[in-house]
């Protein structure tokens, strides 16, 4: 089950890489987040699975596939002058492969044991408990960071010497108004 | 084994209720309009929903010589997919505890001597749903991006955009009874208004009731929220470039989810399979009282599934600008202050 799921996620990560058209990318990391979301239930943490699906595949990537479909992109052509970006990716990339490794040897090592799946991490009781009891400051900073990132973003989009909505809106009135008085004018003539 | 065919009958009673559902929307239709609906295929028209599907068979399946051919076969398989994913948590009727089904032939029912009429017992059941049935808007989205029509694509984004609003409103509707609950497993939801009728969520969370009722209106793309599929804008919508079992699949997938929504009003606000008064005819946990209990969540559905029919009938469609503003400006704050209310509620009554 475990090597299915996993080799599902590997070939929609390779797929998303490989393609050009940014819709079939975004396609392919939904595939990787929904086979991801299966492993999590096989480990018997059902709250983050569940979470996982509502938030990435759910909200965040619909809202990448709305705004990939309204820009409706060509395929982009390959880029020649970041060459040595390639030599960078491909370092970054043996890293991880490195430390990759690195756990699956770790995660070897350590004696395997029975775990009661009622009281696994990904219990909705036990992430409810850890996160409102032993890490709340955390939870409320981030709370905090992502209000700032809120307020940036409505910030952004109103431009601070955009003339208020309702002002243009009344002055559009004026001369609507300003040219059927005119018209009336000349129909009387 | 048994499992197996406990998920076979449970699958195939749905698909006939969904199928049946088409039917009686048009009669319902017919009767809203004056006329008399589908009265030719079998008596009253009852066969109707077969001839459909045979017609969708049969019929030649077009495709555009423009779509994006994977993503076009693709999205309706999404669809559906989404849509009958949530089955397997409906709790179709109460545990049946007092059988020992070793009787069953083949040694399939050695050792089951407690029969919960659920498929999966899932920990975060109202979860799984509220995500199941988010990434069922892929569906839609890609159906509308892939068919190479500007009448699609207009619909496929109207219906993103629309479900991801009131998604929010709707989950926000949500936490108020997986307050009072404690819990989120649907069968634990139901356990906790199963004392009688006045303990029912609709009571004390009436608001959370409406706001989730519109927004799943909402979410299924149905009058007055169907702009998506506005016949008078935009042809069919996203699925106008579909044709014979592609578009059955679609249109299978919007009744399934009707459904669906019917089953998530049933168990979070109305007590799912419990009946008021049966404890006291039936033995619990006995068949009689299980199937006693199942028609009565079947009818609390199907209030609902006509509700849809008749809200059809009557009210008119959304303009966009419209359903946005009522989206965020109306529902999602009456949902917030809800959240908020049962939130201060609760508190004092536990302290």
């Amino acid at each position: 089950m475990f090597y299915l799921l996993a080799g599902f996620a590997i070939a929609c990560a390779i797929s998303l890489v490989i393609h050009r058209n940014p819709l079939y990318s975004a396609i392919s990391l939904v595939g990787v987040f929904l086979s991801l979301s299966c492993i999590y239930f096989t480990l018997a943490a059902p709250f983050i699975a569940a979470v996982q699906v509502l938030i990435y595949a759910g909200a965040i990537m619909v809202l990448v596939v709305f705004v990939i479909m309204l820009l409706n992109l060509d395929d982009d052509k390959p880029q020649t002058r970041l060459r040595y970006l390639y030599a960078v990716g491909g370092a970054l990339g043996l890293a991880l492969l490195a430390q990759t490794f690195f756990i699956f040897y770790a995660v070897m090592r350590t004696p395997q044991e029975e775990v009661n799946t009622e009281q696994t991490v990904g219990n909705t009781i036990s992430i409810g408990r850890a996160m409102y009891t032993e890490y709340l400051l955390p939870v409320e900073i981030v709370g905090v960071m992502l209000l700032m990132a809120i307020v940036g973003a409505v910030v952004l989009v109103r431009k601070l010497n955009q003339p208020q909505l309702e002002l243009v809106v009344e002055e559009e009135l004026e001369r609507r108004h300003e040219e059927e008085e005119i018209d009336d004018y000349r129909i009387a003539l | 084994m048994f499992y197996l065919a406990v998920i076979t009958a449970a699958f195939i009673g749905v698909l006939l209720i969904v199928a049946y559902t088409v039917l009686a929307e048009r009669k319902v239709l017919g009767w809203i309009q004056g006329r008399l609906g589908p009265n030719r295929v079998g008596p009253w028209g009852l066969l109707q929903p077969f001839a459909d599907l045979l017609k969708f068979i049969l019929k030649e399946d077009l495709v555009p010589d423009k779509s994006t051919k994977f993503v076009y076969f693709l999205a309706p398989v999404v669809a559906i997919t989404c849509a009958l994913m949530p089955m397997v948590l409906y709790p179709f009727g109460p545990p049946i505890t007092t059988i020992d089904w070793g009787f069953v032939p083949l040694g399939l029912g050695e050792g089951i001597t407690q029969l919960p009429l659920t498929i999966a017992q899932i920990d975060v059941g109202v979860l799984f749903v509220l995500g199941i049935t988010s990434v069922g808007v892929y569906g839609i989205a890609l159906a509308g991006w892939s068919s190479n029509s500007k009448y699609s694509l207009m619909g496929g984004l109207r219906s993103s955009a629309q479900m991801i609003s009131y998604e929010l409103a709707m989950g926000a509707s949500i936490i108020g009874v997986v307050m009072l609950a404690g819990t989120l497993d649907l069968n634990g939801i139901i356990n906790a208004q199963a004392a009688s009728p006045f303990k029912w969520f609709i009571i004390p969370q009436f608001i959370g009731f409406v706001v989730f009722l519109i927004a799943a209106f909402a979410e299924t793309n149905r009058v007055p929220f169907d702009l998506p599929e506005a016949e008078t804008e935009l042809v069919a919508g996203f699925h106008t470039e579909y044709s014979a079992l592609k578009f059955a699949l679609f249109f299978m997938a919007e009744y399934v989810n009707m459904f669906t929504v019917s089953v998530m009003v049933t168990v979070l606000f109305l007590g799912g399979w419990y009946t008021p008064g049966l404890g006291r005819i039936f033995e619990v946990g006995s068949v009689p009282f299980a199937i006693a209990s199942h028609v009565g969540f079947l009818g609390k559905i199907c209030l609902f599934l006509f509700l849809y029919i008749w809200i059809r009938g009557t009210l008119p469609r959304f303009r966009f600008d419209q359903l946005m503003n009522f989206g965020w400006k109306f529902l999602l704050p009456v949902a917030l202050a809800n959240v908020i209310l049962t939130i201060v509620i609760v508190y004092f009554l536990n302290t």
